[in-house]
């Protein structure tokens, strides 16, 4: 047995400090926001009792305003995002224009490097294949399995089975398909369930993920395998609240399954269909378990993420970790507006 | 179909024909429908079935033979668990430690943001002030910020603080062993608050306005309406945010990679994991049982809680 509890005394100690810090910071919020305006109340009802007994003039009432209440509900958060978010991204699009080291300006040096350097070219089309090919199919396959266990018998179990992949981290997704992808020499016995397949359907077993650009397309399967089920959940919820009069009405035309697919259920569930589709793809934008636990980015899978995080943390060019960061941040922006302009549509339609 | 009825019958048979010819093609129809519904569900759960199995397969077999030969030939064994989780050697994964670092990383982590969040979202929906609106506009376009953009500039501010001009704003955080914990929260709270404030003001916004307006006249200071009507309303939703940020954080590889490190004090069991991925990636005996142990947690508060889960799913992405 190598578990000792005393090595993780020290780890409680922080996390008790963790927690006793959350209880002040929250509990002092809290108590401040309600002493204020009782001390506030207090004074006032001593005022008036002083001035109804002197007889002098009431005095003007002293109420904290609303603008008090709202400093204090939104300083933590408003201070969080400033420090943690605003001013890093804002330095990091500066940093985006100078060396490795942070000293010197180098201008749009390494946005060319991004687009001249063949191994960073090849990660910007691989992420390229991600983005397209994740969404349309993690789309399809959740909208097709919403549809047919729609109303179905052990519909809730059905659906559970899809959704389970969402709760496993991506690490863990990686290694159950790696497991998948194993390989063994052609004499021995495959332990991996593709190869197996293909061993019994009379082909060479292969080192799967080796090849390039195979090897993209089955690091896809596993996004795919991941996102499938949020798919399924939101097209699913879009599909049972098209209103059943439509539904019935369409069926008393004779209308078949397969008209009322493309006549009613597309239609009437085009939003949901969108913001399944920008979800996705912002998510596979951004993707970095998967590549670095499969293939750490060899064999010609790197994506943008996955460069980022070598060229800023493992080689130390800043410089050309913050352009790729910034250039990802550029990726996302037209999706967001395409959503936005929709959702406007939307709501002038409706 | 009824080209071949004599002319006479035509009337009787067509319809008599056509029924059944439907009834035919919608049981057909639907027989196609459950096929491909368990092709795909089948697809989707047997390589975490495959994996599952493999973990209690005793190492010889795991590394010779395909999972599926444990139908035919069954050996099980709990040596692999044991191993990964205790073992002596430093290879073996020693995920009990690792776990602990999880579940310390874990906790705060969803904690802060959650009540700031809370907090924040009541602001913005019932307290009016000046410039309430864009501030929302402002939090909710935070969330296309991939946190990729705030990795290097964090990084350096918790080693070696802020200076502008040679005065120093902010001492560097100075932090090691398992202070370094509270990195990683910050670091979790700061990229969770944008969406967590969005998906609660979206619950918190919708509450009726009368309610509000009652407890106003009755005297009721904001403290108290958010503690006592605010927060017992939302629950569900503070649950959903909950779950989500729970197995966010919990399965987070990025954040952790570099805030916590690789070191045994500090790192989940996530960045291990991919540890043994990249170094040992054959010993399957390992990362089999290494990959449950790392599942387990959050599939048991996804699956106890899952209807919380998707009702924060469906706020969270459909109305927006």
């Amino acid at each position: 047995m190598n578990f000792d509890f005393a090595d993780q005394a020290p780890k409680m100690m922080m996390l008790l400090w963790g927690l006793v810090a959350f209880a002040v910071v929250v509990g002092g919020l809290l108590f401040v926001l309600d002493a204020v305006p009782s001390y506030f109340a207090r004074r006032r009802e001593a005022q008036l009792v002083a001035a109804s007994a002197s007889g002098a003039p009431l005095p003007r009432r002293t109420k904290p305003r609303e603008g008090f209440f709202a400093l204090f509900f939104l300083l933590p958060t408003v201070l969080l995002l400033l420090i943690g978010l605003v001013v890093p991204a804002l330095r990091t699009t500066l940093l985006s224009f100078m060396d490795g080291g942070s000293q010197n300006w180098v201008g749009l040096d390494n946005y060319r490097w991004m687009f001249a350097d063949d191994a960073i070219v090849r990660v910007l089309l691989n992420t390229l294949v991600w983005v397209t090919l994740v969404p349309l199919a993690a789309t399809a396959i959740g909208l097709i399995y919403a549809v047919l266990v729609d109303k179905a018998r052990l519909e809730s179990v059905a659906k559970s089975l899809i959704f389970m992949p969402m709760a496993i981290s991506f690490v863990g997704a990686s290694i159950i398909w790696r497991f998948v992808y194993a390989y063994r020499g052609e004499d021995q016995d495959q332990i991996g369930l593709l190869n197996q397949i293909v061993v019994s359907l009379g082909g060479e077993p292969r080192q799967w993920l080796l090849d390039s650009p195979l090897n993209t397309l089955l690091l896809i399967v596993i996004m795919v395998w991941i996102q499938a089920g949020f798919a399924m959940v939101v097209l699913s919820a879009a599909i049972k609240s098209i209103p059943a009069d439509i539904v019935e009405a369409a069926r008393l035309d004779g209308v078949n399954p397969w008209q009322m697919f493309w006549q009613i259920t597309m239609p009437s569930i085009r939003p949901a269909l969108i913001v399944v589709v920008v979800t996705i793809s912002i998510a596979t934008l951004k993707v970095f378990d998967i590549v670095r636990t499969t293939t750490n980015g060899n064999y010609d899978t790197s994506v943008i993420a996955n460069e980022m995080y070598n060229q800023a943390f493992r080689y130390g060019q800043n410089g050309q970790g913050s352009a790729l960061a910034v250039f990802l941040f550029i990726l996302v922006v037209p999706i967001v507006i395409f959503q936005i302009r929709n959702l406007r549509q939307q709501r002038r339609e409706g | 179909m009824t080209t071949t009825t004599p002319p006479a019958a035509v009337g009787a048979q067509q319809n008599d024909g056509s029924t059944r010819a439907s009834r035919v093609r919608k049981r057909l129809n639907s027989r196609t429908a459950t096929v491909v519904a368990i092709v795909i569900a089948v697809v989707w759960t047997i390589p975490t079935f495959g994996l599952f199995i493999s973990s209690f397969r005793p190492e010889a077999e795991l590394k010779t033979t395909g999972w599926w030969t444990a139908f035919t030939d069954p050996q099980f064994t709990l040596k692999n668990y044991q191993d990964v989780l205790f073992g002596q050697s430093a290879s073996s994964g020693q995920l009990a430690n690792y776990f602990v670092n999880s579940l310390v990383i874990t906790l705060p982590s969803v904690l802060f943001p959650l009540a700031f969040a809370a907090l924040a979202a009541y602001a913005l929906a019932w307290i009016n002030f000046r410039g309430r609106d864009w501030l929302y506009i402002g939090i909710f376009a935070l969330q296309i910020v991939p946190l990729q953009m705030a990795l290097v500039p964090l990084l350096s501010f918790f080693s070696r603080g802020v200076s502008l001009g040679g005065i120093t704003l902010m001492p560097a955080w100075n932090l090691d062993g398992a202070q370094n914990f509270a990195q990683v929260w910050f670091a979790h709270t700061c990229f969770a608050l944008p969406f967590a404030v969005f998906l609660l003001h979206n619950f918190i916004s919708q509450l009726p306005k009368d309610l509000m307006e009652a407890a106003r006249v009755d005297g009721a200071t904001h403290p108290k309406i958010f503690r006592t009507i605010v927060l017992p309303l939302v629950a569900p939703a503070l649950a959903a945010f909950a779950i989500f940020q729970f197995l966010w954080v919990w399965n987070d590889l990025l954040v952790a990679l570099i805030f916590a490190g690789g070191s045994e004090v500090t790192a989940p069991l996530t960045v291990r994991l991919a540890e043994l991925a990249g170094t040992r990636g054959n010993e399957w005996q390992r990362l089999t049982a290494g990959a449950f142990v790392s599942i387990v947690v959050p599939l048991i508060v996804f699956l106890s809680l899952q209807r919380y889960f998707v009702r924060g799913l469906l706020a969270g992405s459909v109305k927006g």
